[in-house]
């Protein structure tokens, strides 16, 4: 018995399984599809992720029914907390909702497919590289994808700029345009305090091949999480110049710090 | 039908199962006249047989005797046989020989089987690759060189001269019975080498779904390049389970230590530099294909490692 069969007999009910399988998915005879995406991974996946969504981060969320349950869409959100851990609740967010639930995407860092063991799971789980075809391609299969288009710069993001949005890049918006998917800002507070990072120590970085390297404890502290989503916005697929499309980006950078706001004002405490 | 008016073809690599099968496909309908470098095979009395280096001279008398309608190059080096050199001179500078006298002798259909290979595998490959993406294997790997060098002179030709009618086909993983590729050697095997913690995602095709496809695009005369790949998809390693394969981790990082391992050991069906292509994914998008010659395969992952399954211990 495989690794995987096992701990989908100790955490797997028959009713989470007939819930995934209802949801569905665009997959293979085997399960799978092209982007590595595994259906019986994504159950244990979701299994763990309920334990943690629940008790460690005691997520709340507001209005996550304002996704759109059909279509593709692009559900864009701050990035932050060193480890992707915000795409993951925002995954859960969305794959747990009462009505109509669905199974996004998250676009993942460049160096993870070079990582052994995790750069697989990511992908199992739903995790894609972002590369703008790989977007493309999906929002083409009228799939949900997370982008945080601050990438590196925002997850890497030391505490003492906590909750200071860095600059968007326009990709995502030249995707939504040309495959008319609905844009969803997001507001994620809570994932800064999960791992505080004091500085960033650049040469080891370098040394090991990874994008940063943060000085910071090495725990995963229980921040509470709160994820606010804001109004779809839609974008027409005009040709217009790139001046434009940056003054779109804002607008909708500006949406997303708007809940960051509204988080930031529900939360009672840090933990 | 008289005998005169069925079509002429050469079929190059006739020593392949791939070959055979297109040409018992084929027989009924055409007159086939078979080549292979490596051997001479007997195909029935009907279908002349021959071994001969492309690069010979007396290559050329094979189209002044037949004049040919059509050809069928099927008789690529796979990338992991033979050496470097050996492939570059069969695989480029033979291709180059057959393109050339293809356009003496007025043929007006040439297939070219190349390989999904020409992609190479890197770690920020997207998934679904398109034929216009770039051929980046041979800045990955000397080794591959032949293969995208196959194609550019292909390219050439293509756009040079239009009515040669050429179709280039990069398959992905040609799998089946008889097929004696790294991919299918491995499935068949008792142990397959893994990279430890890597699974990329692969494509499989079996032979006969191949052959199928290389029919079809013959039977219609549509020139381009097209990616040729099933809408389904396993990771490797669950493509070993499935086929009964006990899997033998090498440790994968740094990456310095398995090439050297995979050196040392100089297996043939896992040479140190296709190991990529056992690391990082490189899914190709054959829907282009399926939706030009209305091609679907007929056989699934499943038949496929079924097969591999059961005939583990051949009788």
């Amino acid at each position: 018995m495989s690794l995987a069969e096992f701990f989908k007999r100790r955490l797997v009910s028959s009713e989470l399984e007939e819930q995934i399988n209802r949801i569905g998915k665009p997959i293979g005879s085997l399960g799978y599809d092209p982007w590595g995406y595994n259906n019986d991974t994504l159950k244990i996946g979701y299994a763990i992720t309920r334990e943690i969504y629940e008790k460690y981060f005691r997520v709340e969320v507001d209005g996550i029914d304002r996704i759109p349950a059909e279509g593709p869409v692009l559900i864009i959100a701050n990035h932050s907390g060193q480890l992707p851990i915000d795409g993951l609740l925002i995954g859960f967010a969305l794959a747990s909702r009462k009505d109509r639930p669905r199974i996004p995407r998250a676009m993942i860092e460049r160096f993870f497919p070079t990582v052994p063991y995790l750069g697989n799971l990511l992908n199992q789980f739903g995790g894609v590289l972002g590369d703008p075809v790989n977007c493309a391609k999906i929002l083409a299969n009228d799939e949900a994808v997370i982008v945080f288009p601050e990438g590196i710069r925002g997850s890497g993001k030391l505490y003492r700029d906590r909750y200071q949005l860095k600059r968007f890049g326009n990709g995502f918006m030249h995707l939504a345009m040309k495959y008319n998917a609905t844009v969803v800002p997001v507001g994620v507070v809570g994932c800064e305090e999960t791992i505080p990072a004091l500085a960033n120590i650049k040469p080891l970085a370098r040394l090991l091949g990874l994008p940063y390297f943060p000085l910071a404890a090495p725990v995963v502290l229980p921040a509470k999480v709160h994820i606010c989503v804001g109004e779809p916005m839609f974008f027409d697929n005009d040709d217009i110049p790139e001046e434009q499309v940056t003054a779109r980006v804002e607008l909708v950078k500006a949406a997303v710090g708007e809940m960051i706001k509204k988080g930031l004002n529900q939360r009672k405490r840090i933990f | 039908m008289p005998a005169s008016k069925r079509p002429q073809i050469l079929v190059t690599g006739a020593a392949g199962t791939l070959a055979q099968e297109v040409i018992n496909q084929l027989r009924e309908t055409c007159d086939i006249v078979a080549v292979d470098f490596r051997e001479q095979v007997w195909l029935g009395d009907d279908i002349p047989s021959y071994c001969i280096d492309f690069n010979k001279r007396v290559f050329e008398d094979l189209f002044r005797r037949f004049h040919f309608d059509g050809v069928i190059h099927l008789g690529r080096i796979m990338s992991s046989q033979e050496t470097r050199l050996q492939r570059y001179n069969a695989n480029v500078l033979g291709t180059h020989k057959l393109m050339d006298l293809s356009h003496k002798y007025g043929v007006g259909r040439l297939m070219i089987l190349s390989t999904y290979h020409v992609y190479g595998a890197m770690p920020f490959n997207p998934a679904l690759i398109d034929e216009e993406a770039p051929l980046k294997a041979a800045g990955l790997t000397m080794d591959l060189v032949d293969s995208v060098e196959l194609e550019n002179l292909a390219n050439i030709y293509l756009w040079r001269y239009p009515d040669l009618n050429i179709t280039i086909l990069r398959p992905c993983n040609i799998v089946g019975p008889g097929v004696r590729n790294a991919i299918s050697t491995l499935l068949s095997g008792e142990r397959a080498p893994v990279l430890a913690g890597f699974s990329p995602m692969m494509q499989f095709i079996h032979i006969d779904d191949m052959a199928d496809a290389i029919v079809r695009a013959w039977q219609r005369k549509k020139k381009g390049i097209y990616n040729v790949a099933p809408d389904d998809w396993v990771a490797y390693q669950r493509a070993l389970e499935l086929c009964g394969c006990q899997q033998v981790p090498i440790p994968s990082i740094p990456p310095i230590l398995p090439r050297t391992i995979l050196r040392l050991l100089n297996l043939k069906r896992f040479p140190p530099y296709l190991m990529d292509f056992f690391k990082y994914p490189v899914i190709i998008d054959g829907r282009h294909f399926a939706k030009e010659f209305g091609f679907r395969p007929k056989r699934t992952l499943d038949d496929i490692f079924h097969y591999y399954r059961e005939n583990k211990h051949p009788v």
